[in-house]
């Protein structure tokens, strides 16, 4: 009965540490601000992916009477240099403008994720060479890569894309080894490998789960920096092509407008992006940080 | 018969400032099918060196030479299936600090049933019931709670039959034990060790018991080996290496034991330990020792055996007669 009786008092002391550890965990820690770029982020999101669904105007009907033409009903933000309505063509341009991010984050994550944790684990020559070789690669820059791309293939928003997820890569690659070299020092991967189980199993189940929030980081930082230079890109007209629409090529196109007094296409694209990017970056340094925990 | 584990010459050279330096010198020695053999020395004296050969575990950039054969194989060529094999049944390994060798992230339940679902193939209730099972064996009557804790939740004590239940769990014919007690409180000790022995004692598994604990050894383990700076320098039956040292640092470890009856002042060994890389020519012990002679301090005294264990005492048959405890020391000079 004593033994019992010790024990009781035990379990509540036990339930609450597993909560404190549940609220432990990394996204909670986000703080307000980390939750207010989410909120900002999921907004964009769910405007590119819903919002050409609600709004039917069509995003390239051209119809030069209405020019420069200010916001009326029906046209919540007015119309460009060739009469096109800007909200319709903002609403669109979020999707180009995401998704040549997301090509980039998802190619160049899950590639440098890959060869930071063979690298790691494997050790030896093969790491030395990955850390010289994403060194030399970290020389170039990404930007000259995908101009250069586009240049020997076509202007585009997928070939731009594809350079810079090669770009991209080792940045990803550098960051994830030097956190997953940290982890396989640890003794519990040791004691693993004692345990006789095999090296895929140890680096995907026990090393990657455990330096997610790394890879979580830099794929964030990865998004707003990629979003920005796919909208240079677009900018100079290498990336997304006219007459689609896009926000890159929308503060391209706006530049003709600001000489004529009418600033709105420029202000309002880039000002997307420069949110956009705020909220990814914001949210990047957030998971970054939170990712310091001393566990 | 042949020993389940035939250690042979066993040298290991680790880098140390980018040189390699030697931690381990021709280390030889034998655990039979069921056997303890405690293994004994300070830090530094390559006993954890030499169960991390013995476990592959060396550091990155180490080299081993000479041979570790279990079960016939030859452990230090194993690789890909057959290494994986030798530690998921052959050999596991419980560690000095339990906390820093569990993944902190998962829970109990998962660290027990990870070997029983991928080595064992059993599904994941079998897996369950079965690690409830083995922490009941291991004295934790709450099974199914703890399944769902995590490790920063369990006490060191618990922690540590958490590791022993997992090594159990594969039922392997050896354990290698590196100081799986220094970590624990004194009371917590007892109890972690007691269910060490006993297992060991129902399973039939060998064990190699690393501590620098010379009565703790002799309490658990059939054979004691006594490390000093990278080599074995005696190996007997435990309850001979305590009435009858063959080497005076084991006589010099036996006589600087404290015991609770005694009021006497302890007698230390004089000098500074070695560590193994600083050993030269002749005995490691040598500039310690009471009765070094001359060839003492020229040639490397190997392991040979004498009286029933064995030594690597030059001195051995001149000496062997005042190494016994309660014979006064030598003066030194």
């Amino acid at each position: 009965m004593t033994l019992s009786a010790a024990a009781v008092p035990d379990a509540p002391a036990a339930a609450t540490g597993s909560r404190a550890r549940r609220s432990g965990r990394w996204f909670s820690r986000l703080g307000v601000g980390g939750w207010v770029a989410v909120a900002v982020l999921a907004a964009v999101l769910l405007t590119a992916l819903l919002g050409p669904l609600f709004v039917t105007t069509d995003p390239n009907s051209v119809n030069l009477s209405y020019a420069y033409v200010g916001p009326i009903p029906g046209h919540p933000l007015g119309f460009d240099g060739q009469g096109r309505d800007l909200f319709a063509r903002l609403l669109h341009g979020a999707r180009t403008a995401l998704i040549g991010p997301a090509i980039v984050v998802a190619v160049s994550t899950v590639l440098g994720a890959a060869v930071a944790l063979v690298a790691a684990w494997v050790g030896g020559a093969v790491d030395a060479v990955v850390a010289r070789v994403t060194d030399a690669m970290f020389a170039f820059p990404g930007l000259l890569l995908a101009l250069l791309a586009v240049s020997l293939f076509s202007p585009g928003v997928v070939v731009a894309a594809v350079a810079l997820s090669i770009s991209y890569t080792p940045y990803t690659a550098r960051i994830v080894r030097s956190a997953a070299l940290k982890e396989r020092s640890l003794p519990y991967v040791a004691a693993l490998d004692v345990q006789g189980f095999g090296a895929g199993r140890i680096v995907v189940r026990h090393i990657l789960p455990n330096i997610l929030v790394t890879v979580v980081a830099v794929a964030t930082l990865s998004f707003g920096y990629a979003l920005i230079d796919l909208a240079a890109l677009s900018f100079t007209g290498l990336g997304v092509q006219p007459p689609q629409s896009d926000w890159g090529v929308m503060v391209a196109e706006g530049v003709t407008g600001i000489i004529a007094g009418y600033p709105q296409e420029s202000l309002f694209a880039g000002g997307l992006i420069v949110v956009t990017v705020g909220a990814v970056n914001f949210l990047g340094d957030r998971i970054e940080g939170a990712s310091g925990d001393p566990r | 018969m042949t020993a389940l584990l035939q250690v042979e010459g066993l040298r290991v050279h680790l880098p140390v400032e980018g040189r390699p330096r030697r931690v381990l010198h021709d280390v030889s020695f034998e655990v039979a099918a069921g056997e303890a053999l405690g293994v004994v020395g300070e830090s530094g004296s390559g006993k954890s060196m030499t169960a991390r050969a013995i476990g592959r575990l060396l550091p990155a950039g180490a080299r081993a030479e000479g041979v570790v054969r279990f079960a016939g194989e030859d452990v230090l060529r194993l690789g890909g299936q057959a290494l994986r094999r030798y530690r998921s049944g052959g050999v596991a390994m419980i560690f000095q600090d339990p906390r820093a060798h569990i993944n902190p992230v998962r829970s109990v339940g998962d660290f027990l049933t990870e070997g029983l679902r991928t080595h064992q193939r059993l599904g994941r209730a079998d897996a369950t019931r079965r690690a409830v099972e083995l922490l009941a064996d291991v004295g934790i009557e709450d099974g199914a709670h703890r399944m769902g804790q995590y490790p920063h939740e369990l006490s060191g004590g618990l922690l540590q039959r958490v590791m022993i239940a997992a090594a159990l769990a594969a039922a392997p014919r050896m354990l290698l034990a590196d100081e799986p007690t220094t970590a624990l409180d004194v009371t917590t000790q007892s109890e972690v060790m007691a269910i060490l022995d006993r297992l060991r004692r129902e399973h039939g598994m060998a064990m190699v018991f690393i501590t620098h604990d010379l009565e703790l050894a002799g309490a658990v383990c059939d054979r004691t080996a006594v490390m000093y700076a990278g080599s074995i320098v005696e190996q007997n039956a435990s309850a001979r290496l305590h009435s009858h040292p063959l080497h005076p640092y084991t006589q010099g470890l036996v006589r600087a034991r404290p015991d609770i009856a005694a009021t006497t002042r302890l007698v230390a060994i004089p000098g500074q330990p070695l560590s193994a890389y600083e050993a030269g020519d002749g005995c490691a012990f040598a500039a310690r020792c009471g009765y070094r002679t001359d060839p003492c301090t020229t040639q490397v005294p190997p392991l040979r055996p004498w009286g029933g264990g064995w030594t690597s005492c030059l001195r051995v048959a001149e000496i062997a007669d005042r190494l016994a405890p309660g014979v006064e020391e030598a003066s030194h000079g």
